[in-house]
């Protein structure tokens, strides 16, 4: 896959921070968190370090059946000055347009989605494409088909869906989704790379921007899924808050592999 | 290298309350400088404010049936101090756009609005950070500013290159990402999420250099 010779936007960085209560956690299946900092400090540090955007996903929010804290997003959105997307408890166009008004760019969708496709739709028409992510849990099933999960915050309620990721990804860009992140379940949290093979299908139908979720280990991994699935971002939680990939880093790397990306650290501004 | 701008002391910008939901996050844009923005759509507020800024996320259409609605139109026309529009609000300021099946826009400045152009493999809207290149370095609201920065972009329209064009970016077509001719300028990107990129250029929106001729 080449870049698109017709267009230098960079590929996009996009750390992820699970958020309990107003404060960035770290755990495995809602048990044993660790309290990682406060969410506006973390903002503030992955944003001087060069990310291109953030994703605060309210984790207790969806299990707890409410919408996302708007207080941290008021506060984020004070702070930040890059795009930030929210996830978790998005189930109307209510909660979506609370979070919107309080400054954020863009929430996300994952299992209300499926519950009630028309969802996208009706977030689209309200407040533009550019403000609906769908967030797409997939897992290849033992006959060989990549399939949906919802439900995937909690272990013991995920649940196998019958549509294939295929037919999804295309159905909810026809209603309305305006960039896809596609978590890739089997290698999540393996730390043994993108999963190229699932990236690159998904691609092939997904003609709105698409982000690498899962399996981010090291620095090759990100080359490798732009280099190789040509998705528009990647998206880490765990290597880029234990300091394993300094985002510095990851970018020079990447501007070496040709790889078009913000090095903001190149760029001078005068302030 | 420039020097540094300051925000007028006391400067008072309006915000005006298109109903879009980026509002807040330019305001806090403004805040982050130093000034205060009022979010108002009283005309008598927007004409006697020292700045105006017309933000804007969602469609054309939409978009210019609200200011008509608040009768914004004409105040937006008598306004003297600098106005800035942002993303959608800067499409607003042209002629004509292609959106929506084709609607009039405010006409301040010359040149019409038409949708990015369907390439394969070209992802539309265009979302993220993508390139300037300034064509007139001597505008005040580019100052300290040079090709090559990126700031953050989300449309699926653009506005066509013209005289008002201070500088461009390239997503399938090269439109303008900056424009300005004395008294309204745009960004086509969104300055209060470009980090420090759009923070000079909101800086020096604000700054007394903005009204100078260069």
């Amino acid at each position: 896959m080449t870049a698109n010779p017709t267009s230098r936007l960079a590929k996009r960085i996009i750390p992820c921070l699970d958020v309990q209560d107003g404060r960035v956690v770290k755990g495995t299946q809602f048990r044993n968190h660790v309290d990682m900092g406060d969410i506006v400090d973390l903002a503030t540090r992955y944003r001087a370090e060069g990310a291109d955007e953030l994703v605060f996903y309210d984790i207790t929010a969806s299990p707890d059946g409410r919408g996302p804290d708007i207080e941290w997003v008021r506060r984020v959105a004070r702070t930040l000055d890059i795009p930030f997307c929210v996830a978790g408890g998005i189930t109307s166009g209510e909660t979506a347009r609370e979070v919107l008004h309080a400054g954020a760019d863009k929430v996300s969708v994952n299992t209300p989605a499926t519950q009630r496709p028309e969802l996208v739709t009706e977030l689209a028409e309200a407040f533009g494409v550019q403000c609906v992510v769908v967030g797409v849990d997939s897992l290849r099933d033992p006959d060989g088909i990549w399939r949906i999960r919802q439900f995937t915050g909690r272990p013991d309620a995920t649940k196998a869906l019958e549509v294939t990721t295929l037919d999804w990804v295309q159905r909810v860009q026809d209603l309305g989704a305006g960039e896809i992140v596609l978590n890739c379940m089997g290698s999540d949290g393996v730390r043994a790379g993108y999963d190229l093979e699932q990236l690159s299908a998904v691609r092939e139908i997904c003609r709105v921007p698409l982000v690498a979720s899962g399996g981010a280990g090291e620095i090759e991994h990100f080359v490798d899924v732009f280099r190789e699935a040509d998705v528009d971002a990647a998206l880490a939680a765990s290597v880029f808050h234990s300091g394993h990939v300094p985002i510095g880093q990851l970018k020079d790397r990447l501007a070496e592999a040709g790889i078009e990306v913000r090095r903001p650290d190149h760029e001078g501004v005068t302030k | 290298m420039s020097t540094p701008q300051r925000p007028e002391p006391g400067a008072r910008v309006a915000l005006v309350d298109s109903g879009g939901t980026n509002i807040a996050s330019v305001a806090h844009a403004i805040e982050r400088l130093g000034s205060h923005a009022s979010l108002t759509a009283d005309p008598d507020e927007i004409l006697s404010a020292d700045r105006v800024i017309l933000p804007g996320v969602g469609a054309a259409a939409a978009g210019m049936a609200r200011l008509r609605e608040l009768g914004l139109v004409e105040v937006l026309r008598e306004v003297t101090a600098p106005v800035l529009g942002v993303c959608l609000g800067m499409q607003l300021l042209f002629e004509h756009s292609e959106e929506d099946g084709g609607v009039d826009l405010l006409g301040f400045l010359p040149g019409r609005v038409r949708r990015i152009p369907a390439v394969p493999g070209l992802r539309v809207p265009h979302m993220g950070w993508n390139i300037l290149d300034l064509h007139r370095t001597q505008a005040p609201l580019l100052a300290g500013l040079s090709s090559g920065q990126r700031a953050y972009f989300v449309h699926s329209y653009v506005a066509e290159l013209g005289e008002a064009t201070l500088a461009t970016t390239t997503h399938g077509v090269e439109f303008s990402a900056v424009v300005g001719d004395g008294r309204v300028w745009g960004a086509q990107f969104h300055p209060e999420k470009s980090a420090d990129v759009g923070a000079r250029l909101l800086a020096n929106f604000l700054s007394p250099s903005i009204q100078e001729t260069p």
